[in-house]
């Protein structure tokens, strides 16, 4: 019966959210942290972290190999928070260290943004996804990306099928020595030029699993990365909002 | 009776489980077994002690809530008899133990690699060279697909034989996603680093493997988690059920090509993941679950928004529901496609949804209940027919359980209570078993202590572990473009198997 079909249609309204690049998120969730110029015992803070990923002297705290668990935030309340920025990508790795008293967005480095990528993928973006020892968390938020409420396809911006069809590759998870040939063969299968684009804290440092002897994360040493986009699991907004940065909007 | 009898999250020392010799070991564990459908093996593993092999079997009633549990002391030059030989439960469990420390079975069906972990017996075996199984044949072909799929999902291989379009059997290689979890949680010293290690076993089932590591933890350390830690951990449970399933039932729509359902589940699962941020900052409630205290206390607030939410979600999702299931274009891929028979899936020990669609009982929160389940009286759903539509109603009635077990526990929703930081350390010399009734079915975490009170050995056994054989079986004699349809039906995990 088409009467069912229109009135699901209209019980469920307009879903998507009209700008990506304002929409607020619910709750408490934990973005971009805040550290304060507050003294505090540092070797007890940087012993909290499950990853290492508090420095000292000054106190910085690096989102490329954070979890986002906030066990910082609730032992030491006065020195970390975390806002509910969730714009945490970049094209520099040093970018996502933030350091005390530090409240500026996270933005990319435009200058470094090669030249063809926005020349070409400034308007269509064809992606190819590696889940290469990912927990399926963040695999899970790329594909919400999808869905009707973020709907990342509205940017031409889609996951492909096949590297053949594909401008770059996503790659989520610590990168585990039985993905190391795959990884490789994939990214050989995506024509020139192509980006890679890391997403989650796992892919990006290894997270929780940094260290261990089943990882192989040599392929990060023979080439260039273009996007980090960091989070456990990284939100849809930060992932689109990180692809819409690189690829077109003007910031020069 | 060289066994001991001890329930869910109950820990013992060593000693005290009793040892027999292999003979005797092999003998009693299928007798255990043999004739006792409610009987199910929840865990067997080995961990090496000195130059020898310690194997420990756990086998669970599921009627008198008991697990048993048994060891033996083998060496790695003596050749065993495999118990799969006689029970085929046991083929994936022996496999492991074959291939982590090299013990040889003479009489296994199927002693193949399982996922390559990086500290296996034999180096020389590698994920390239996986022996498949192949068929000499004209008329057949073969078709590899993976490990990367086409979609956005974790790595895999599969080897299907084909006769046409039919599939005459299905090959499932894993291993890809081996990170070495159970080596990182004895490496890794801190408390916080092994509740990360937990949560971070399979991404979609958070909360179920970091409940079942808090569990584990917690017993250990003999401390009792306060009736609001109880609370939290029952509610997070249903909710990242509810939020998987109604998923899945987006997956499945998908997967039959229809866009109004694929479109409407997939957004209906935001409101509920939305609100476990609201709850824990964290859309996959990472960071939700902690042994010996609640990170994200839940306080009447939240209750209220929750029943808010609910009372939204719960019309839409049967609006929707009733119209999906009354399509015949939609019904039509469901039924009969990827059948498992009961008899089948008994034998190979399938857990959670997996055996119940075959009418086999098999749900943790009824035959081993914990937390607040003791008192929820859970009543499992079950369906005969183990096709891809007994799977997608299971979901689909469980959904609606869940909302109504929630709906239940706010109305008897605990005060808050101060929380216990203090832990004493783990018992020495112990071991301690947690089962756990996650969204895709029955989790397994044992762990067993050294003299000091570390760890000495971490198992972790992911419903995924049993239910693959299951997904292979079911798509003998369908066609091969119904595999999608199967295999998103099942859901089963890469990470949590590999480990």
């Amino acid at each position: 019966m088409i009467l069912d079909n229109l009135k699901i249609m209209y019980h469920q309204g307009k879903q998507f959210i009209p700008d990506v690049t304002t929409a607020q998120v619910p709750g408490i969730f934990r973005g971009r942290p805040l550290i304060t110029v507050a003294k505090v015992d540092e070797m007890a803070l940087q012993s909290v972290c499950p990853t290492n990923a508090i420095g000292v002297a000054p106190v910085s705290v690096d989102l490329g190999k954070c979890t986002f668990c906030g066990e910082c935030a609730a032992r030491f309340p006065e020195k970390i928070s975390f806002t509910k920025d969730y714009k945490l990508a970049t094209n520099e790795r040093n970018r996502m260290i933030i350091s005390e008293n530090d409240n500026h967005p996270i933005e990319l480095n435009y200058d470094i943004i090669r030249q063809e990528i926005r020349g070409i993928f400034g308007r269509s973006l064809k992606l190819r996804q590696i889940s290469a020892g990912g927990d399926n968390s963040c695999e899970w938020e790329l594909g919400a990306a999808n869905n009707v409420q973020f709907d990342m396809s509205r940017f031409g911006i889609e996951f492909v099928a096949s590297p053949r069809h594909a401008d770059g590759i996503v790659i989520t998870g610590p990168i585990t020595k039985n993905m190391a040939a795959a990884i490789q063969l994939c990214y050989d299968a995506t024509p020139d030029p192509k980006i890679i684009v890391l997403v989650g804290t796992d892919a990006i440092s290894g997270g929780i699993f940094a260290g261990s002897s089943a990882l192989d994360r040599s392929f990060l040493d023979r080439y260039p990365v273009d996007l980090y986009i960091p989070g456990n699991p990284a939100h849809p907004l930060d992932i689109i909002n990180g692809l819409l940065d690189l690829t077109r909007r003007k910031k020069f | 009776m060289n066994y001991i009898n001890i329930k869910n999250n109950q820990t013992i020392a060593l000693s005290a489980i009793p040892e027999s010799n292999y003979e005797s070991f092999f003998d009693q564990n299928l007798d255990l077994m043999r004739g006792h459908t409610e009987r199910h093996c929840v865990n067997y593993f080995g961990y090496k002690v000195g130059n020898n092999v310690k194997l420990i079997c756990c086998i669970a009633d599921d009627l008198t809530h008991e697990i048993f549990i048994s060891t033996c002391l083998v060496n790695k030059a003596h050749s065993l008899e495999s118990m799969s030989r006689e029970m085929l439960c046991f083929e994936k469990f022996e496999r492991e133990i074959h291939e982590n420390f090299g013990i040889p079975y003479v009489d296994h069906p199927w002693l193949k690699p399982v996922r390559y972990p990086e500290n296996r017996d034999d180096l020389s075996q590698t994920i390239e060279n996986y022996p498949f199984y192949s068929i000499e044949s004209e008329e057949l072909h073969e078709v590899g697909v993976g490990p990367i799929h086409a979609g956005i999902i974790e790595p895999g291989h599969f080897r299907f034989i084909c006769n046409g379009e039919q599939i005459l059997h299905l090959e499932i290689q894993l291993g890809y996603q081996h990170r070495g979890i159970e080596q990182l949680f004895i490496d890794k010293k801190q408390l916080l680093q092994r509740a990360t290690l937990a949560e971070n076993i399979a991404g979609d089932t958070v909360v179920g493997h970091s409940t079942a590591f808090a569990q584990v933890w917690e017993s250990l350390c003999h401390f009792e988690p306060t009736q609001a830690m109880q609370f939290s951990r029952t509610l997070a449970l249903e909710l990242e059920r509810i939020a998987i399933h109604t998923g899945d039932l987006s997956a499945a729509c998908t997967d039959v090509a229809y866009q109004l359902g694929s479109a409407v589940f997939g957004r209906l699962r935001t409101p509920i993941v939305n609100f476990m941020q609201e709850w824990g900052g964290n859309r996959l409630s990472k960071g939700l679950i902690r042994p010996g205290y609640s990170p994200f206390p839940f306080t009447p607030s939240l209750a209220k928004r929750l029943i808010e939410i609910l009372d939204i979600f719960e019309p839409e999702f049967d609006e929707m529901a009733n119209k999906t299931f009354s399509l015949s274009s939609v019904l039509s891929r469901f039924e009969r496609t990827g059948v498992v028979s009961n008899t089948d899936a008994l034998n190979i020990g399938t857990v959670g949804m997996a055996a119940r669609m075959t009418n086999l009982n098999r749900d943790i929160r009824a035959s081993h209940p914990t937390d607040y389940y003791l008192q929820l009286h859970h009543q499992p759903i079950l369906k005969r027919h183990g096709d891809v539509y007994s799977r997608i109603q299971i979901r689909r009635l469980e959904v609606k359980q869940s909302i109504q077990y929630i709906r239940t526990l706010l109305a008897g929703m605990p005060n808050l209570d101060v929380q216990p930081k203090e832990f004493k350390i783990p018992q020495s010399n112990a071991f301690s078993i947690s089962l756990v009734e996650g969204w895709r079915g029955e989790i397994c975490h044992c762990a067993i202590t050294d003299p000091t009170g570390d760890l000495l050995h971490y198992k972790i056994k992911d419903p995924s572990f049993h239910n693959w054989l299951a997904l292979a079986l079911s798509v003998r004699n369908n066609e091969i473009s119904d595999f999608p349809i199967c295999n998103k039906s099942f859901n089963l995990s890469y990470a949590g198997h590999d480990l």
